[in-house]
């Protein structure tokens, strides 16, 4: 047979060749026996950011099932939160999570100020949303650099990581430290704001919501960078609410909830911001979710730094506190850059903790995995995976 | 889903009514605060609470499933939020399970997120969810075979 065919290109050279079907693709394929095959990402596969993989399941190019593999990190926080005083574990709970570590310990803090009974002073408060926005902003830009490596613009990844170099400044000038800070305090924090960081800041915040468009505008241009994110990884509000799945990707299915605003804590009550809900669901709403979260942080810095401003000078920033915690159960709730962080304590009265459980946000978003990517191509994994921003940290605590 | 409600002071109320209606002597309310509700309930009656909780009263979000072992027994603690209906509300529900049968009924056929935390729960605590559809080990080696957060397993190894 394609002795002949052969033969007879040969024969008719010069000419061009009659176009005829040798063979029928789709009758064959159907034909075919394919078997479905699992394939791990990895094991260090650049959208992974850190130790876990995932395994695919796939039929040709498209993925039936996905499993995440995670744990490799797996310390004990929480056996060896129950072995130390509780001021000891402060430091431990920046650990938690590197890219936003204020919010951990300010979670931390919270649960133990509850379970104590005391309400720290409104300065206090105001700084530390000044804080926890701050480490949104990084933890967000940081994200958005991880992406923009991931997904081939590797510009993305510079200017985000030069923008968010401003933000540690501000962590800096705030506490003494780039990432793992040790700020906050049981029953306040451990400094006033220093001289001039309210001009910083405000600097740091015109400069930057003039500069996130510069970011926006290189990926929203790139027309390679929008089609790996637009109608990949779709999920409907009723599956993002049953999978658990909090944060920038529940409000990108158009769920309106955001625990600043629907549970409020530390004075998040006081302060007027949008929260920014995208109806699609698919990778581009979560991006987008993600970047007007930044410039609404921008408008709550604001908005607090005026209220320290206010309360003067000598307002009292920390209480002091007792070693001891009465015995009582507590859980305090805080919408992490993630999604929703949650700590519960059981206190026995001692000055150890009888049980402190960390709800991590990314430990059940990833969980998800398997609905994200089933029905997808393998080329669209990466670019699915990447806007659950995995930390992790968090996640195997 | 259901339509949005803003909060009303009389949530929690209502919430404590339709659950006390609806099973009796079953679950106990133990306080309440703003945006809080605290029960225990019996361990036979948890899957049908929280089937109700998702069904008729649109807590669609199960946050976490904890386990603490108490001695002498071990607890799982549910913390259950609402998106819709009850918007920013958390139940919180407390089950008490015996040493020697660690058995409660799984509620991941509820809620898929409640999938991973069932099975963090089992690896560390040895409590059995049954009916879950993949009881395996997460976080630590496949090869353990012991629970390393309950009480008698201290930080450098058995007591």
């Amino acid at each position: 047979m394609m002795a002949d065919d052969n033969s007879e290109q040969t024969k008719t050279a010069g000419q061009m060749p009659a176009m005829k079907p040798v063979v029928d693709v789709a009758a064959e394929t159907a034909k075919m026996e394919t078997d479905k095959m699992w394939v791990i990402m990895g094991p260090q596969h650049p959208f992974s950011h850190g130790l876990w993989t995932l395994k695919i399941k796939v039929d040709g190019e498209i993925v039936t099932d996905a499993e995440p593999i995670v744990g490799y990190l797996h310390r004990g926080w929480e056996k060896e939160a129950e072995n130390r005083p509780y001021p000891k574990i402060i430091p431990m709970a920046d650990r938690l999570c590197y890219a936003a570590s204020m919010t951990y310990t300010h979670l931390y803090c919270m649960t133990v100020e509850k379970a104590l009974g005391i309400d720290p002073p409104d300065k206090a408060k105001y700084i530390m949303i000044i804080a926890d926005e701050i480490n949104r902003l990084q933890s967000h830009l940081m994200w958005l650099a991880a992406v923009g490596t991931d997904l081939g613009n590797f510009t993305v990844f510079l200017w985000a990581m030069r923008e968010r170099e401003y933000w540690m400044d501000m962590n800096v000038r705030l506490c003494g430290a780039r990432m793992t800070t040790n700020y906050p305090r049981i029953g306040g924090v451990r400094n006033d704001t220093p001289e001039l960081f309210d001009r910083d800041i405000i600097r740091c915040t015109e400069h930057f919501e003039k500069a996130v468009w510069d970011i926006i505008g290189l990926i929203d241009d790139s027309s390679i960078y929008v089609s790996r994110m637009k109608n990949t990884g779709i999920l409907t509000p009723e599956q993002c609410a049953n999978l658990g799945i909090t944060g920038p990707a529940l409000r990108g299915t158009g769920v309106d909830f955001d625990l600043r605003r629907d549970d409020p804590y530390s004075n998040y009550d006081q302060i007027d911001f949008d929260v920014p809900v995208l109806k699609q669901g698919d990778s581009y709403a979560r991006y987008m979710v993600r970047v007007e979260e930044m410039l609404q942080s921008c408008k709550i810095i604001k908005q607090a730094m005026a209220k320290v401003r206010a309360l003067g000078k000598n307002a009292p920033y920390r209480l002091k506190v007792p070693s001891n915690v009465p015995a009582g159960r507590h859980f305090a709730k805080l919408e992490d850059p993630r999604g929703e962080s949650m700590m519960y304590l059981i206190s026995d009265g001692t000055d150890k903790p009888y049980r402190l459980k960390v709800r991590s946000p990314i430990f059940v978003n990833v969980s998800a995995s398997r609905e994200l990517c089933m029905g997808c191509r393998i080329a669209d994994v990466p670019a699915i995976m990447a806007m659950i921003d995995m930390c992790l940290g968090e996640t195997d605590r | 889903m259901s339509p949005i409600r803003e909060y009303d002071s009389s949530w929690e109320g209502d919430i404590e009514n339709k659950l006390t209606e609806k099973f009796g002597d079953k679950i106990k309310f133990t306080g309440q605060e703003i945006r809080r509700v605290y029960a225990h309930v019996e361990r036979d009656a948890i899957f049908d609470v929280c089937k109700f909780l998702n069904d008729e009263l649109s807590f669609e979000h199960c946050a976490n499933v904890i386990g603490v072992d108490m001695k002498d027994y071990m607890q799982v603690v549910y913390h259950i939020d609402s998106y819709t209906t009850y918007k920013g509300e958390c139940v919180e529900l407390t089950v008490d399970v015996p040493n020697d049968d660690p058995h409660v009924k799984s509620v991941s056929s509820i809620w898929g997120g409640a999938n991973w935390n069932e099975r963090e729960t089992w690896e560390l605590f040895g409590i059995v969810f049954d009916g879950h559809p993949r009881l395996e080990r997460l976080l630590t080696p496949e090869t353990y075979e012991f629970f390393p957060f309950r009480k008698s397993y201290k930080l450098r190894g058995w007591e």
